[in-house]
């Protein structure tokens, strides 16, 4: 079995990097982009008896810090 | 007075900080890996020094945070041991939950690596007391992941507590209000993205770094 989580800076955290992306982006030629924020995908595969509180325990203690990042969790097929 | 420097795959300040503490304050020092379950006994200081432990992996700190013998430097730092991390170590000991926030990219981006002025905030800690309060010194700093964050509860009440240790006098990475170092509440627990083992000798280019491992000994011994 196949879980994704996704890590992204939470509102209101400046994120440089995708400051960085955006203008990377407009220095193509591409325009109309408003706002650029870069996260982290995480791929775990696992047993499928795998619990969602051992998932969000995964995230909270390591995966994200809580701090400055928040998590989604999602079950890939 | 006894004292040990943890190491972490990646880890770069480990023997300079073992020297400045061996130079300045004379004590036993131990290298101690990051595999170890348990410290050296009666340890007067533990330093978690700078570098790239893990590659920063995942994020700058977080893997060495988890690795086993952080169990035992923060039931160190629990029971009042004091504790320095430097750089890398100030990432880690955020990521340990040691000291509150974050240390995030520079806000620049790139990688910022020269002297900086910072001003001493705190000069009655354990580890400023040879400092006095509002003096500029001159330290050097290495980092990518230096800009301080936390919510503005938090700055708040390190702000009103007397715990931020130092701030920078120039633009540097972006930090919040400025803070380069921050103090547990205990004040025990102190964490600087500027590097004092780097300042300790006139071949340095100075030596400001070098009262804080004085201003230990007074306090230790």
């Amino acid at each position: 079995m196949k879980t994704r989580v996704f890590v992204t800076l939470k509102n209101g955290v400046l994120d440089p990097q995708g400051k960085a992306i955006h203008h990377a982006i407009e220095s193509l030629g591409f325009s109309g982009i408003h706002d650029v924020r870069a996260g982290r995908l995480i791929e775990i595969e696992h047993e499928p008896g795998l619990s969602q509180s051992d998932l969000e325990a995964m995230c909270s203690k390591l995966l994200a810090n809580m701090v400055i990042e928040n998590f989604e969790i999602e079950q890939a097929a | 007075m006894r004292a040990a420097v943890i190491q972490f795959p990646g880890s770069n300040c480990d023997r300079d900080m073992a020297v400045a503490i061996r130079q300045i304050m004379g004590a036993e020092t131990s290298l101690v890996w990051h595999r170890e379950t348990a410290l050296p006994d009666n340890l007067d200081l533990i330093a978690i020094p700078g570098g790239f432990s893990y590659g920063d992996y995942l994020r700058s700190g977080a893997m060495a945070a988890r690795s086993p013998v952080m169990q035992a430097v923060v039931a160190a730092a629990q029971r009042g041991v004091p504790v320095l991390g430097v750089c890398n170590g100030f990432q880690i000991l955020t990521e340990a939950g040691l000291l509150p926030g974050a240390l995030m990219r520079n806000a620049g981006i790139r990688f910022v690596c020269r002297t900086v002025q910072l001003k001493v905030e705190n000069s009655q800690s354990i580890f400023t007391s040879q400092y006095d309060s509002g003096e500029t010194i001159a330290i050097p700093v290495a980092h990518h992941d230096g800009n301080y964050f936390a919510d503005a509860e938090t700055l708040d009440r390190l702000e009103g507590n007397g715990r931020v240790a130092f701030r920078y006098a120039e633009p540097v990475n972006g930090s919040s209000r400025n803070i380069a170092g921050i103090l547990n509440d205990s004040g025990n627990v102190l964490g600087m993205m500027p590097h004092p083992e780097r300042m300790i000798e006139d071949v340095h280019g100075g030596s400001d770094g070098r009262r804080l491992f004085e201003g230990l000994i007074r306090q230790i011994a």
